[in-house]
């Protein structure tokens, strides 16, 4: 399918999202279709609102985010984000915080089928006091405090991957952060990868595998995951990263880069992007 | 005579408190640099950890962010982050967790969440990503922190992570957290330890060169002295080499 198609189909105005990968296969390609066709009041979960949440929220696609860690990992903060939150430009979010440890129980909870995840944690941290959906249950067998969060079940989850097989199976290796489970406790889940390959024959027997029946769109777009990486296929553009810091700090530059280099193209400028990033790892 | 700089003095001092048996986990910037300064000359068989998943992984060039595929390359195994947050660091496994903070109090307590209130934030900033339960999951807990008066407060506008809470057995008593939390505080000046009964930082060790004065222009609460304060070792040419080569790598890889 492709991926105009599968954005179309699956995700509409107004639905609670997930676009995940941990610093690694970050779905680049597949944000910039949602924000080409507009989606609007869109509450997005994602562990670590980077780039892509920043350029969503710039353009006025999110309502709500939910997250554990929102910055330009490495380089800095994230501008248009923050211009949301603190002058309401181009429009006012609201936001839910947990901590990473809650974020990858809730979405563990939610691949579970369980309504809410609970583990050891925010013990004197003051999240706990300002989002009212962390809250504590007393272990009935040894009476320890425990923090309890709702399970992450999106309706929608989407991911980039290394390659998916011709039977619609999705191989994900290297970082594999929460991908797994944000496909899991999904209703849907559109996945992008770098190519389709025959079979899955040669590989390890504990590999990383989404089988078919778990994935509703497979869409091809190599370079998807630009500019962060594909282990095995190409490097991270650690350059890009640093640039962003200047084009998300002002709303003019932002907007501007976002007519050229998103609203302006289409998927297929992603292979382009990653030619000089192939070869070593 | 070698010279260095107050932020590779900070670097090589927090090096020097990792050993060979820590099961390290380990923040991005100077937390990053000092464990792998540490493994590359004294401690050579530490274990180190980064959120993303990536469990014994031995870079030889410093990660961007905490998921850099360097990381992954050379990890002895590459989990899932809930199993990372789940099995390893709430398991117990973890000796050493070492964070880095904008706000940082007297205690230990770090706020890298917001400036001013959290509803109508002055400042927004990242947020508290895995430090809420390192600093209660670690067996202990290191600091690295640049002094400045905006950094060093009386009191932390959030507390993002928790430290000694308000001192003494506050972090027991009220929280029941049984981990020792902060143990010690290394910043581009000098080296902090909690005083045994108050849990305040008293300096233990001075950088070379610095002054009682600087210290105290830095900071926002008024300092308190360990009753023998020392001068910081200052750099070994081994210790110093290893980190301006691990840097300039680093730099040479970033900029590709």
């Amino acid at each position: 399918m492709s991926l105009q198609d599968a954005v179309a189909k699956y995700i509409k105005d107004g639905q609670l999202i997930a676009l995940e990968g941990f610093t690694h296969l970050i779905p680049h390609a597949a944000a910039h279709e949602i924000i080409r066709q507009g989606r609007r009041d869109l509450t997005a979960i994602r562990m670590t609102p980077d780039i892509i949440y920043d350029q969503m929220v710039g353009m006025g696609c999110i309502k709500k985010l939910i997250f554990s860690f929102m910055g330009n990992p490495g380089v800095g903060l994230l501008k248009r984000v923050r211009d949301s939150i603190e002058h309401e430009y181009p429009s006012a979010i609201t936001y839910e915080e947990y901590s990473h440890s809650a974020m990858a129980n809730a979405y563990e909870a939610g691949a579970a089928g369980l309504p809410c995840a609970i583990f050891r944690g925010f013990l004197g941290a003051e999240l706990a006091k300002v989002n009212p959906n962390i809250k504590h249950v007393i272990c009935p067998f040894t009476g320890e405090k425990l923090a309890a969060v709702p399970s992450v079940q999106p309706e929608v989850s989407v991911i980039h991957a290394q390659r998916a097989n011709k039977r619609g199976e999705v191989l994900i290796e290297g970082i594999i952060g929460v991908q797994k489970e944000a496909v899991l406790a999904a209703q849907k889940a559109i996945v992008t990868v770098e190519e389709i390959v025959d079979d899955f024959d040669d590989m390890h027997p504990n590999t990383c595998i989404l089988p078919h029946f778990v994935v509703d769109a497979i869409c091809v777009v190599p370079g998807g995951a630009h500019p962060s990486y594909s282990h095995n296929y190409y490097q991270r553009d650690n350059a890009a990263y640093k640039e962003w810091a200047a084009i998300s700090a002002d709303r003019d530059l932002f907007a501007k880069w976002m007519e050229d280099n998103v609203m302006s193209v289409g998927p297929e400028v992603f292979e382009g992007r990653v030619a000089h990033l192939r070869g070593a790892k | 005579m070698v010279e260095f700089t107050p932020d590779e003095m900070m670097t090589i001092a927090a090096s020097r408190l990792l050993t060979n048996d820590d099961v390290c986990f380990v923040g991005i910037g100077a937390p990053s640099a000092a464990c792998n300064v540490a493994r590359l000359t004294h401690a050579p068989d530490i274990t180190l950890i980064y959120e993303s998943g990536t469990l014994g992984t031995a870079p030889n060039v410093l990660p961007l962010s905490i998921g850099d595929g360097e990381l992954c390359d050379t990890a002895v195994t590459t989990v899932s982050v809930p199993e990372m947050f789940r099995y390893w660091l709430q398991g117990g496994h973890v000796t050493v967790g070492f964070l880095g903070a904008a706000q940082i109090d007297k205690f230990g307590n770090l706020n890298t969440t917001v400036i001013g209130d959290y509803h109508n934030p002055k400042i927004r900033l990242p947020g508290g990503g895995g430090a809420p339960e390192i600093a209660t999951s670690a067996h202990q807990v290191f600091i690295t922190s640049k002094q400045a008066l905006r950094g060093m407060v009386e009191a932390v506008d959030f507390y993002t992570s928790l430290g000694h809470g308000t001192g003494g057995n506050d972090r027991e008593d009220t929280y029941g957290v049984k981990t020792k939390g902060p143990t010690v505080l290394i910043t581009d000046l000098a080296v902090w330890k909690p005083d045994p009964e108050t849990k305040e930082f008293t300096v233990v060790s001075i950088h070379e060169g610095v002054t009682r004065d600087d210290l105290q222009a830095t900071c926002g609460w008024s300092i308190k002295y360990a009753q023998d304060v020392r001068e910081t070792p200052v750099p070994t040419e081994l210790e110093l080499n290893t980190l301006r080569d691990l840097q300039s790598r680093t730099a040479i890889a970033h900029s590709l």
